[in-house]
């Protein structure tokens, strides 16, 4: 069941306030609310890099930012993760799609698909896969890890959560 | 005029406003000629020095911020011109460098040769773009600084490094914490 509105209220209610992406279909409902209602200040960036960059920017301003995008950007973003937000401790939340979950979707999505936990893993920082039941506890704990160990942390949204804008 | 030089040009005139580095020696130079809490040298991440700025500018709209940026740095974060253009930023300056090599790596070239990076910002809708002889960079950043945002001025400075130019001395968690108190000094909420 979707649950765009509910989150939307969760990243308010845990002190969000600055938010970037690049598009994701899993992701579409709540980029359409943030396109529906100017107030969200989302800014649409061209690279999933370079919102990455914006929201260290952000965050170095005072705000806390969050960055929407599609698990493929997660290859786009690397550098910028590793030799940005890990070595200067800016801290960054990730909302990232989970195309290829399970090994079912188009080609181009099946790689990244299997490999997206182990790409958290292995430059050490936290992640939790979104569920529908416990959206603002996972949110509440993934902010939780973001902010003691100073580093971006994701949340993995599969298909169905946040794809209408309800 | 050296790179070098040009980088002392900018550290003089830039004041008391916000300044994002890119990486390489730019950085370094920035950090030789003008070390002060309100620069952000950024060390890694090459490309997103702009990125950075945009996204200090968005949440401090009451500040100038400054970007000091390579003509490489800019070729590979190109995207994020568009993005300064269509947000209308109008605190934002983007200075550059333009050696049309990557500096820092051996001097390679870029394509700078042929690809003018202010028709770049232009095309995408900086509110001005133009370019200035190195030598006259002191002269005309107070009027540049003047101008209404999102604004770029290019310099082109002769490739090589300078002597005694040493790498940046603050960890980046201490780059990063002296910047966002600079940053954030003053800030009203929002």
């Amino acid at each position: 069941m979707p649950c765009s509105a509910r989150f939307l209220d969760a990243l308010r209610a845990q002190g969000y306030d600055w938010f970037a992406g690049v598009p994701c279909s899993l992701l579409k409902g709540v980029i359409r609310r943030f396109d529906q209602e100017p107030a969200w200040g989302y800014v649409s960036a061209t690279r999933e890099d370079s919102a990455v960059g914006m929201a260290a920017g952000a965050w170095l301003a005072g705000r806390r930012p969050a960055v929407f995008l599609q698990n493929s950007g997660l290859g786009v973003c690397l550098n910028a993760l590793v030799s940005l937000n890990i070595i200067y401790e800016i801290p960054l939340l990730l909302v990232a799609s989970w195309r290829g979950e399970g090994g079912q979707d188009a080609p181009e999505h099946l790689v990244m698909g299997e490999i997206m936990t182990g790409y958290f893993d292995q430059i050490h920082l936290p992640w939790r896969h979104l569920q529908p039941g416990t959206i603002e506890a996972d949110l509440a704990a993934i902010t939780q890890e973001i902010d003691r160990r100073r580093v971006p942390g994701a949340l993995i949204v599969s298909k169905g959560v946040l794809d209408a804008s309800r | 005029m050296r790179r070098a030089e040009a980088v002392e040009a900018v550290m003089r005139a830039v004041g008391d406003r916000l300044l994002v580095v890119c990486n390489g020696m730019i950085g370094r130079e920035a950090f030789t000629h003008g070390d002060r809490p309100h620069n952000f040298y950024m060390i890694g991440s090459m490309g997103l020095a702009l990125s950075i700025g945009f996204g200090v500018a968005q949440c401090r709209p009451d500040r100038p911020v400054v970007v000091l940026d390579g003509d490489g740095n800019v070729l590979m974060g190109a995207g994020v011109l568009a993005s300064v253009a269509a947000a209308g930023q109008t605190n934002l300056y983007h200075v550059v460098l333009d050696n049309e090599a990557h500096g820092s790596t051996g001097d390679q070239r870029t394509i700078t040769e042929t690809v003018d990076l202010t028709a770049l910002a232009r095309g995408a809708g900086y509110a001005w773009a133009g370019r200035v002889e190195a030598e006259r960079l002191a002269a005309e950043l107070p009027a540049f600084f003047a101008r209404p945002g999102p604004a770029m001025l290019l310099a082109k400075v002769e490739r090589g490094n300078v002597k005694g130019i040493g790498r940046v001395t603050w960890t980046p968690p201490e780059i990063a914490r002296r910047f966002a108190q600079a940053a954030q000094a003053g800030r009203t909420g929002g």
